[in-house]
């Protein structure tokens, strides 16, 4: 009979119209602001700086090495070196970025700043709610904009957030117990100035991993 | 000497006086079904097409000229967004060209991540393409949706594992960039399990629905030999009866590892061009039983291979992939420096173009846009 | 798919053409054959009819740039000794120009024999942008599929097609004048306002703006 086929498609878009009231397989439709779908853990957006501890300037992984400012394919990234130094987390002075900016009109998120950076201070962002209404500064976020603390991507992203973790923490042993190791005479000569750097090294950097570790002798407490 | 078969303009030799009676339409770049910013120049003899000129270029961004600026890894971003829907063959045609020039092996696991996601890519996209036929023949979205429903899942599995639904990023020279979540391959394989049954509803949408095969049968015939000489590959190709997949035919990755068909059409019109890609899916769904079965445990990447400072040799290759539109090719010039010398991509979709006037030429109007749509093109492959 | 034989009998089966191989280093070896643009339409019908290189896949320009390579070499010179002129071996550098020219470069297949790519180049005697100098035969005659890549070397490039059927250009606008692939070509000033601009969009932007052609947005990046 003629028009057996379109009766065929009309019994299957019946299927799936009646369906959609049992099923809900069949029902996709997602009624968002109010519902909204939970958020698939590696999902990435923006790229965001990682702050350890409660200040997040003075907590900033990044040391501003410019490897992610070279390897951004569509350079979005402005560094500024500082010329001073500050300690990191460990003590170390290391210097810091003055001056930060990722312009997010132009960034692609295409994740190789995160996959370039040696000291896993740039990690992506999930926020996609960003719009503004100045559309040149509104796009550029700066330091302070991009600095989210180290609890935050634990909870963006828990697996990738301890695995970080773990292997940060893992370094800073390795390098402790180096500097455990180091010849003794140099312990024997600082020992005049141990306490000293004992003393200053606990308050400045609180951190559960280090807490039997001797600073290193070139922290700028000396 | 030359064999050129260029199309001839049908003449209806209008009588003098009435050549007013051709008329030329754009069916311009902002149009709903031409698949994006496509230009069609047609002229027209009442409803049937008397000329057709495709004109594009409206989404030339010059990716071919960044690449020479950028390093090696950083053009892989850029050709997530070549064809647009397709992102991880995209990727995975670069890595391959930038893998056979420079002499580097992949693990294992690696490679059947990468026929796995290949293979969820060609569902994606013809999957994606037969609701857009469904869609440009008037049925006004709903099958349309249905198969987008089943994208989504697939888009879902994406970011999952990538951290994008579309532009993916994925593929690093030497191996994927990043491991399987906990649980992702079991989602996927739960995906591929239902996926025969979206498969069966659209068959009987497609199938024998008799609007559909009046509108498709007969109309833009290819044929085999046209087919060879301009180069058409992919479906398009196998529907006119060639036999030619790159799967086969190059072995490349461990494509040789499982057993799947090819389906060749014999007519070479619209209705065999959506047939064969419906025959592909099933065969995809194969495909990827047998890899989500087999994948073995190991590393993901080349342990010597590392992001930065990546400089092959001096030399060039020309390496290709058999993507869900056709033959993607990835010329690339070495001279031992971090960027490449020349970077060429071979787009299927432009080739494919070739003959569009050729496949129009008579029919009406109205088969323009179907036999477009059998074409399958993204205009960003397109321009580039 | 061996080389040196396919020259061979293109050479012995049309006379007075040109063949010349290119190694290439890479692992995959596609080395490619160089054909003189006076007898590249025959050698390509002979290439499609008799050794059924039928599918033309890829078509490409490339642009090389005039080369310069400094060798250090030792020369027997005649310098002034203690003991009076004496003959001794000197290092000195020798700088050779390699000319540049345009090249165009056509990816061959077989689908009858399954056979792997066959690199076949043209090129331009040098890199003079002239028209003569600029203009090869085309291919489309033996390959439909050349059509549309041929129309976008000769836009991107600006290499002529000698009986291309339809040769204007097909991803830049009709009225575009440059040829945007070239290596020396230059970008128009038509420089927009960048907030991480670096290194030389940088210092266009001062260009730009120093000429008071745009706004006086203040510079977003390198103070």
């Amino acid at each position: 009979m003629i028009g057996n086929g379109i009766l065929k498609g009309l019994t299957e878009t019946a299927r799936n119209f009646f369906g959609s009231y049992v099923s809900k397989d069949r029902l996709t439709t997602v009624q968002y602001p109010e519902q909204k779908i939970p958020q698939i853990e590696a999902s990435r957006n923006f790229p965001f700086l990682v702050y350890d501890g409660a200040d997040w300037d003075a907590g900033m992984r990044c040391v501003a090495c410019q490897i992610c400012e070279k390897e951004c394919p569509p350079k979005c990234i402005f560094i500024e070196k500082s010329k001073d130094k500050k300690p990191d987390a460990v003590g170390k002075a290391q210097f810091y970025p003055a001056r930060f900016d990722i312009d997010i009109s132009v960034c692609m998120s295409c994740q190789i700043c995160v996959e370039v950076c040696p000291f896993d201070a740039i990690k992506m962002d999930v926020e996609f709610d960003l719009p503004t209404d100045n559309r040149f500064s509104g796009l550029l976020l700066d330091r302070h904009k991009l600095a989210k603390s180290n609890d935050y991507y634990h909870q963006i992203h828990p697996t990738e957030a301890s695995a970080v973790d773990a292997a940060l923490a893992e370094e800073r042993a390795k390098t402790a117990a180096k500097a455990a190791a180091a010849p003794p005479v140099a312990a024997a000569a600082a020992k005049p100035a141990a306490p000293a750097t004992a003393a200053t090294a606990t308050s400045a950097a609180p951190q559960p991993a280090a807490a039997s570790t001797p600073k290193p002798a070139e922290g700028d407490a000396k | 000497m030359s064999t050129l078969t260029l199309p001839t303009p049908l003449t209806t030799s209008p009588e003098p006086g009435h050549e007013e009676r051709l008329l030329e339409v754009s069916m311009g770049p902002q149009h709903p079904s031409t698949h994006g910013v496509f230009r069609m120049n047609v002229v027209l003899d009442g409803e049937r097409v008397v000329r057709l000129k495709p004109v594009f270029g409206y989404l030339h961004r010059n990716h071919e000229k960044i690449a020479e600026n950028e390093t090696y890894l950083g053009s892989m971003p850029y050709t997530d967004r070549l064809d647009y829907i397709c992102s991880l063959t995209n990727n995975w045609g670069y890595a391959l060209a930038v893998e056979q020039l420079a002499g580097i092996t992949v693990p294992e696991r690696a490679e059947y991540l990468r026929v796995i996601t290949a293979e969820l890519t060609r569902l994606l996209n013809h999957a994606c393409l037969l609701g857009f036929l469904l869609q440009d023949m008037g049925a006004s979205g709903t099958p349309l949706m249905y198969a987008f429903r089943e994208r989504e899942k697939i888009l879902d599995l994406f970011e999952a594992l990538t951290g994008a639904r579309m532009m993916c990023n994925y593929m690093r020279f030497g191996g994927c960039r990043v491991d399987t979540p906990a649980g992702w391959l079991d989602q996927a394989r739960k995906v591929v399990a239902d996926f025969p049954k979206f498969l069966d509803e659209f068959e009987k949408l497609l199938v024998s629905n008799e609007i559909l095969m009046e509108r498709t049968q007969g109309v833009g015939v290819l044929s085999r030999e046209l087919a060879i000489a301009s180069a058409i590959s992919g479906p398009m190709a196998r529907a006119s009866g060639l036999n030619y997949d790159i799967r086969k035919v190059d072995n490349y990755g461990i494509y040789s590892r499982f057993s799947f068909r090819v389906p060749l059409g014999s007519h070479g019109d619209v209705y065999d061009r959506y047939m064969i890609r419906f025959l592909e899916m099933r065969e995809s769904l194969k495909i990827l039983n047998e890899a989500l079965r087999d994948i073995p445990a190991g590393p993901i990447i080349d342990p010597k291979s590392k992001p930065r400072g990546f400089r092959p040799k001096p030399g060039e290759h020309y390496g290709r992939i058999e993507a869900p539109k056709g033959e993607l090719g990835f010329y690339l010039i070495s001279d031992g420096s971090p960027n490449p010398y020349r970077y060429r991509v071979r787009p299927p979709s432009l080739i494919n173009l070739t003959v569009l006037e050729d496949l129009c030429l008579g029919h009406n109007v109205a088969d323009v846009v179907v036999i477009l749509g059998s074409v399958d093109i993204v205009l960003g492959e397109v321009d580039r | 798919m061996d080389l040196t034989a396919i020259q061979s009998e293109l050479e012995k089966s049309i006379p007075g053409c040109r063949l010349e191989i290119v190694p290439n280093p890479a692992p995959a070896a596609q080395h490619s054959l160089v054909v003189d643009a006076d007898h590249a339409v025959l050698v390509a019908t002979y290439l499609r009819d008799f050794l059924h290189f039928d599918y033309c896949s890829n078509v490409t320009g490339v642009d090389f740039l005039p080369k310069e390579l400094s060798e250090k070499i030792k020369v027997k010179k005649t310098v002034d000794g203690p003991n009076g002129p004496e003959e001794k071996e000197v290092d000195e550098v020798r700088k050779t120009t390699i000319p540049g020219y345009l090249e165009v470069v056509y990816h061959l297949f077989s689908t009858t024999n399954r056979t792997g790519p066959l690199p076949l180049r043209l090129r331009t005697p040098n890199r003079d942008l002239t028209r003569e100098s600029l203009t090869l035969p085309s291919l489309t005659p033996v390959w439909r599929s050349c059509e549309f890549q041929e129309r976008e070397v000769y836009d991107l490039f600006g290499i002529h097609f000698d009986g291309h059927p339809d040769l204007r250009r097909l991803l830049m606008w009709d009225e575009f004048t440059d040829h945007p692939m070239r290596r020396d070509y230059v970008d128009p000033d038509d420089y927009e306002y960048e907030p991480t601009a670096h290194d030389e969009v940088l210092a266009r932007h001062r260009a730009h703006y120093s000429t008071g052609a745009g706004p006086a947005f203040p510079e977003g990046g390198g103070q």
